[in-house]
């Protein structure tokens, strides 16, 4: 049996206003576990990206906890959930001369002293993700100097280096071409397996996500389920996925295909 | 890292040009003082002309160590501010934080005639004015933020800035419209910006204030580091934004605050030296960014200050005209270049 990393006991989320409370999505009971690549799959505007915010402490949730290590998240310091739980996120990168072996190394500031000095170990361990990711030769180029690509993997880098149980990626694939795209999901499949991390991303690569990944969470107005994607194929889950009458799941092809 | 001794280097010139700059200044003036006197007076030693040591002592001295104070302390709070607003053009002039010091200074020498007497004459202490000014970049300061967090956009951040400036200025008009011709006088060779005149006690609460600002401003250099990712990111690493963003404005506006009620309003060393320093060190690393702004803006004050006292005439120039002869181009210059690192 491997160890739940995350999980969420009847999670509702949404946004509180003024006007009264919106639920996106409710009694979610997902569990992520150790060394597991999930995707989480679901149309544009779905709750994909408040499902995230909710995970990673960012929004509060509507109603329901989520569990960190058996701890609520709402419970923790800011500095030991960054010690427990990295992002990789769509935000475009401010200008700075920032180099890419100093961009992987701000993942080490969950542990470093005050102003911010490596360690031998942190040194060792930002050596280590930069190997996983294949940015060797691109460490001393300055980060604007890369393509998006590269830039993606320097981004996982650093959120290896910040050493947690589990890191979180929200739509890491787009703007990638085809070639990228697949590098990127076998390196996230590569850290799972190779470091027993687990590692939650969304992404609307669905084809490519049912070959890759170990689980799928899929998002619908619906209902969403979580499931290994075959079991999610033969269920018929993806038929569900997109409310549009020319839009079919070949189930046997295991793409989408339209009418 | 390849650069540390390309950086040793850097740092050991600065920290050499800085020492000679000084000397320098002090030496040119009205009256220029041979080097071997200057060093002599300030190490204790023997002076030849008792005129040279006074004028060392009351004038020069005072002055340079106002000039380097100065060009620290608003150098860094430019920093400070170009990283806190992801913005390269941020600095304490154009955000509107030295009107803001206006507005708090002009309410004090131009409103002070409104208050009974034994309350103006507390008001107008070193003290007061100091204090009005802090508050004014302050509360400017905390409205752009403000507006800033609605917009996201870095152009309006900037146009706000400039809004807020001519609003400030709008108002300090308007007061000067109800004040004495005496209190007017007062208020506008403050407003030309003067880094002279100020007495030792008056250095002594500068150095507090700009010390306690740069101090704050250590304390922010990890912080500044993560924000150079953005904001979620910063926070994704366990940063207190509310904190540091606090930190932040309060070590700005007590840097820009001070400096400005002291010495006036002086343009374009908060903008302009943070990027030569990125320049010069190609970093953005702020352990590095942090000594190198502080030296460069030092000298760089030193210097502009020795520009402005005319060697051998015996006029002086204001301070506010040869920082922005100096420091305009530099802008305009960086904005042509506008490579990636400026968007």
């Amino acid at each position: 049996m491997t160890k739940t990393v995350l999980h969420t006991d009847n999670l509702s989320i949404g946004y509180t206003s003024k006007a009264g409370k919106t639920v996106i999505a409710k009694n979610l009971n997902l569990t992520l576990a150790e060394g597991k690549l999930i995707a989480l799959i679901g149309a544009n505007g779905i709750g994909k990206s408040t499902l995230l915010r909710t995970i990673t402490g960012i929004q509060k949730p509507l109603e329901g906890n989520v569990f960190l290590n058996d701890k609520k998240t709402t419970g923790y310091e800011p500095l030991e959930l960054a010690q427990n739980l990295s992002v990789v996120l769509t935000d475009k990168l401010p200008p700075s001369n920032l180099t890419v072996f100093e961009l992987v190394a701000l993942g080490r500031q969950p542990y470093t002293n005050w102003i911010g000095t490596l360690s031998e170990n942190d040194i060792e361990k930002i050596r280590e993700a930069i190997n996983l990711t294949h940015i060797n030769h691109l460490s001393d180029k300055k980060h604007y100097e890369i393509s998006d690509g590269q830039l993606q993997n320097v981004l996982v880098a650093r959120a290896l280096a910040q050493d947690t149980p589990l890191i979180i990626l929200d739509e890491p694939t787009t703007h990638l071409d085809l070639v990228h795209k697949v590098a990127l999901f076998k390196l996230l499949k590569k850290l799972t397996h190779e470091t027993g991390k687990c590692i939650l991303f969304s992404t609307h690569d669905v084809d490519l996500a049912i070959q890759l990944s170990d689980e799928m969470i899929v998002m619908t107005s619906e209902k969403t389920v979580q499931n290994d994607p075959c079991t999610l194929i033969s269920e018929g889950t993806f038929n569900t996925l997109f409310e549009d009458e020319h839009i079919f799941f070949d189930a046997e092809k295991g793409k989408f295909i339209i009418r | 890292m390849p650069n540390t001794k390309r950086n040793t280097f850097l740092f050991a010139s600065l920290f050499i040009g800085l020492l000679l700059l000084f000397f320098i200044n002090i030496s040119l003036g009205s009256v220029t003082i041979p080097f071997k006197q200057v060093f002599n007076s300030l190490t204790g030693g023997e002076v030849s002309k008792q005129a040279w040591e006074y004028i060392i002592i009351n004038y020069r001295l005072p002055k340079a160590l106002t000039a380097i104070l100065t060009g620290m302390g608003l150098a860094t709070s430019g920093l400070l501010m170009q990283t806190l607003f992801r913005n390269p053009l941020a600095g304490p002039d154009v955000l509107g934080l030295s009107s803001g010091a206006s507005l708090g200074v002009a309410f004090v020498i131009l409103g002070a005639g409104f208050l009974p007497a034994f309350l103006s004459d507390v008001v107008l202490s070193s003290y007061g004015i100091v204090l009005a000014s802090t508050l004014g970049s302050f509360v400017v300061l905390l409205l752009v933020l403000l507006v800033s967090q609605r917009l996201r956009d870095t152009i309006a951040i900037l146009i706000v800035g400039l809004m807020f400036g001519s609003f400030t200025s709008a108002f300090v008009g308007i007061l000067t419209y109800f004040s004495t011709a005496e209190q007017l006088q007062k208020f506008t060779f403050w407003s030309l910006g003067s880094l002279g005149n100020l007495s030792w006690p008056s250095i002594g609460i500068l150095s507090v204030c700009v010390g306690l600002g740069l101090l704050m401003s250590v304390f922010s250099i990890k912080p500044l580091n993560a924000l150079l990712l953005g904001e979620n990111y910063a926070r994704s690493m366990g940063m207190n934004f509310q904190k540091t963003r606090l930190v932040i404005i309060l070590a700005t506006s007590i840097l820009a605050g001070s400096i400005t009620a002291f010495v006036g309003p002086i343009a374009f060393i908060g903008i302009a030296v943070p990027h030569i320093a990125k320049l010069l060190f190609q970093t953005s690393n702020h352990v590095i960014l942090y000594w190198s702004t502080l030296l460069l803006g030092a000298a760089i004050m030193l210097f502009c200050d020795v520009i402005s006292q005319m060697p051998g005439g015996d006029v002086t120039l204001p301070i506010n005209a040869i920082t922005s002869i100096i420091g305009a181009p530099v802008v305009i210059w960086l904005l042509v270049r506008k490579r990636k690192m400026m968007n």
